[in-house]
């Protein structure tokens, strides 16, 4: 069962500002996703080794070579705020 | 019939024969859209002056005697969370309300060089995080063979443009059953290829290790001509894997004496309809009768795929969304006193109910304490799922069952219970965890609603798929039913 402590511990974590009804409807709902998830921990996985990915491909790289890039003006076209070449934001201290 | 319901290849012959043009087939569908939209919703964005503009280029062309691509002059809905440049992309989110990108994504860029006419942006739940286009932050789309229906998601904008002859092609997204779940609820068909086989450059990313980008279609035919221009080697994609593409339309000979099918005892038992289950079994006899061997098989962690998938997306979703704090591009929130506020109310005002829930959820999966009791244990899992599929294709060449445990289901029936939207899912879910591919064809009606069949095939056998979906196809009429 998530308490709403843990919900308002995630929320931060996630950035999320939540009212207090959506923290009551989130706790309920990730408590029943969860209890779902529980059946997880019923299989025995030992020795099992975990699967991120499908393919088998590691570390693709490119070559160290400069390529051609957007032009600032069009990287900060969709900006909600600018000045000069820069994305603006509130104050961070 | 009227050209808006004809298909790709039928509409490719009448165009190098000069009997219509592109222009007269994009103005046909515009006209068919004006007719049904108000009903159907299916596009967030038309783009109807650029439309007619490269379909005249594609006459002119033609005209001067150039050789065409196969698609070129052909319509296409392309679901909004694929970048198109100078066009908007919401991926049906607040967040993303005013955001044009830059660029164009890989698969729209191969789309444009094979000259398809692009007509418009399609509606789709939230981020792609649904099965009924509900979650979608603007408007609901219809099902056209019953309006209080859902399409289907959460690429059900795109499936229900092509079911309704709003489009001849469309591009869809999947990553637990988004193209073949809306392609089973809307009669149409849909693919999902292989995990790594078509590029994933400029698809926003919902979950990375299973979205894959595939067609909707009228039939089998039309895909395989859409497979042949999408998939590729892509080095803007790391995950995109170095493979050569063959000639789909090769694979459709409509033979399939010998070939083995399986069909996974765990698809046909609890949580399915019975109506659904009935058509499926016909569908085997097709098969039977075609000289097809159908047997048996198991896949025994079926059960373990849908809580497996509710901790892997949602922990890769958690991570891939951090993207969205109002700094570079979307939505930003107007009043903050600070930096962290002004993430926190930009996220909060703009994501919906469904995208918080699965950011949470992920976040949860990942944070200390937790991690390798859920996430972890979740990708071991997902080896066993994995193991399941690469066991049963020892044995056989493709595996069937239903796409969808249901038929479409009814507008505001589930949208209270995310466990229950989740279920919908549950004959698709496995596919992305193994990353193999598989098609939802039309198989049949029950109550005047479409149901799915789905072939499942090995990492990259495509082919395979698409010939026996073909010689289905061949023997059946289920394709060509149209709605009211």
């Amino acid at each position: 069962m998530i308490s709403i402590k843990d919900v308002e511990h995630v929320a931060l974590l996630a950035r999320l500002s939540l009212t207090e009804d959506e923290k009551q409807v989130y706790g309920k709902q990730l408590s029943d996703i969860l209890e779902n998830v529980r059946k997880l921990q019923d299989l025995n996985t030992e020795g099992v080794p975990p699967t991120a990915h499908v393919l088998d491909l590691q570390n693709v790289f490119r070559e160290d070579r400069l390529g051609e890039h957007m032009p600032v003006d069009q990287v900060l076209a969709n900006a909600p705020d600018r000045q000069d070449n820069f994305f603006k934001v509130p104050k961070i201290m | 019939m009227q050209l808006h319901h004809l298909t790709a290849h039928q509409l490719h012959d009448m165009l190098v024969s000069k009997q219509i043009s592109a222009e007269e087939l994009t103005r046909a569908v515009f006209e068919r859209i004006e007719q049904v939209e108000d009903k159907i919703r299916a596009y967030i964005t038309l783009t109807k002056e650029q439309a007619l503009e490269l379909a005249r280029q594609v006459d002119r062309a033609r005209l001067a005697g150039e050789v065409l691509p196969t698609l070129a002059g052909i319509p296409l809905a392309v679901k909004d969370n694929m970048c198109t440049k100078g066009v908007r992309t919401t991926c049906a989110s607040k967040i993303l309300y005013n955001y044009t990108p830059p660029y164009d994504a890989t698969v729209i860029e191969h789309l444009n060089q094979a000259r398809t006419v692009m007509v418009g942006k399609t509606n789709m739940d939230e981020f792609a995080m649904g099965s009924s286009c509900e979650n979608s932050a603007f408007f609901t789309t219809c099902n056209p063979w019953d309006n209080a229906r859902v399409p289907g998601g959460s690429s059900g904008g795109s499936a229900a443009a092509v079911a309704a002859g709003e489009t001849i092609l469309a591009l869809g997204s999947d990553t637990g059953g988004s193209i073949r779940q809306p392609a089973s609820f809307c009669g149409v068909v849909g693919m999902k290829p292989t995990y790594g086989a078509v590029s994933r450059y400029g698809l926003v990313a919902y979950a990375s290790s299973l979205d894959q980008i595939g067609p909707l279609a009228r039939d089998v035919t039309d895909c395989a001509m859409m497979l042949n221009v999408i998939c590729g080697h892509d080095p803007l994609d790391s995950t995109s894997a170095p493979y050569a593409v063959p000639d789909y339309t090769a694979f459709l000979t409509g033979d399939i004496k010998g070939v083995k099918i399986g069909v996974p005892r765990e698809y046909l038992g609890e949580g399915i309809d019975p109506a659904v289950r009935e058509v499926i079994q016909k569908a085997i006899e097709t098969y039977t009768g075609l000289g097809a061997v159908v047997e048996e098989t198991t896949l025994p962690h079926t059960e373990y795929a849908l809580p497996a998938y509710y901790i892997i997306a949602p922990a890769e979703a958690s991570s891939n969304l951090a993207r969205y704090d109002g700094v570079r591009y979307g939505y930003r929130a107007a009043e903050a006193e600070d930096m962290v506020d002004m993430f926190m109310q930009t996220r909060s005002e703009g994501f919906g109910s469904e995208v918080k829930r699965r950011i949470m959820l992920g976040t949860y999966a990942l944070s200390a304490g937790y991690y390798d009791a859920y996430y972890n244990q979740a990708l071991k899992v997902r080896t066993l799922i994995k193991a399941d599929f690469d066991r049963a294709f020892k044995q056989f060449d493709l595996l069937l069952g239903p796409t969808a445990p249901v038929t479409a289901f009814k507008r505001g029936e589930k949208v209270d219970d995310p466990l229950q939207m989740y279920m919908v899912d549950i004959c698709t879910l496995a596919i992305n965890l193994a990353g193999i591919p598989a098609i939802s064809i039309p198989a049949g009606m029950v109550d005047k609603l479409p149901v799915g069949l789905q072939l499942i095939g090995r990492p990259f056998g495509e082919g395979d798929i698409l010939r026996a979906a073909y010689a289905f196809e061949q023997h059946t009429d289920h394709h060509r039913m149209l709605p009211e």
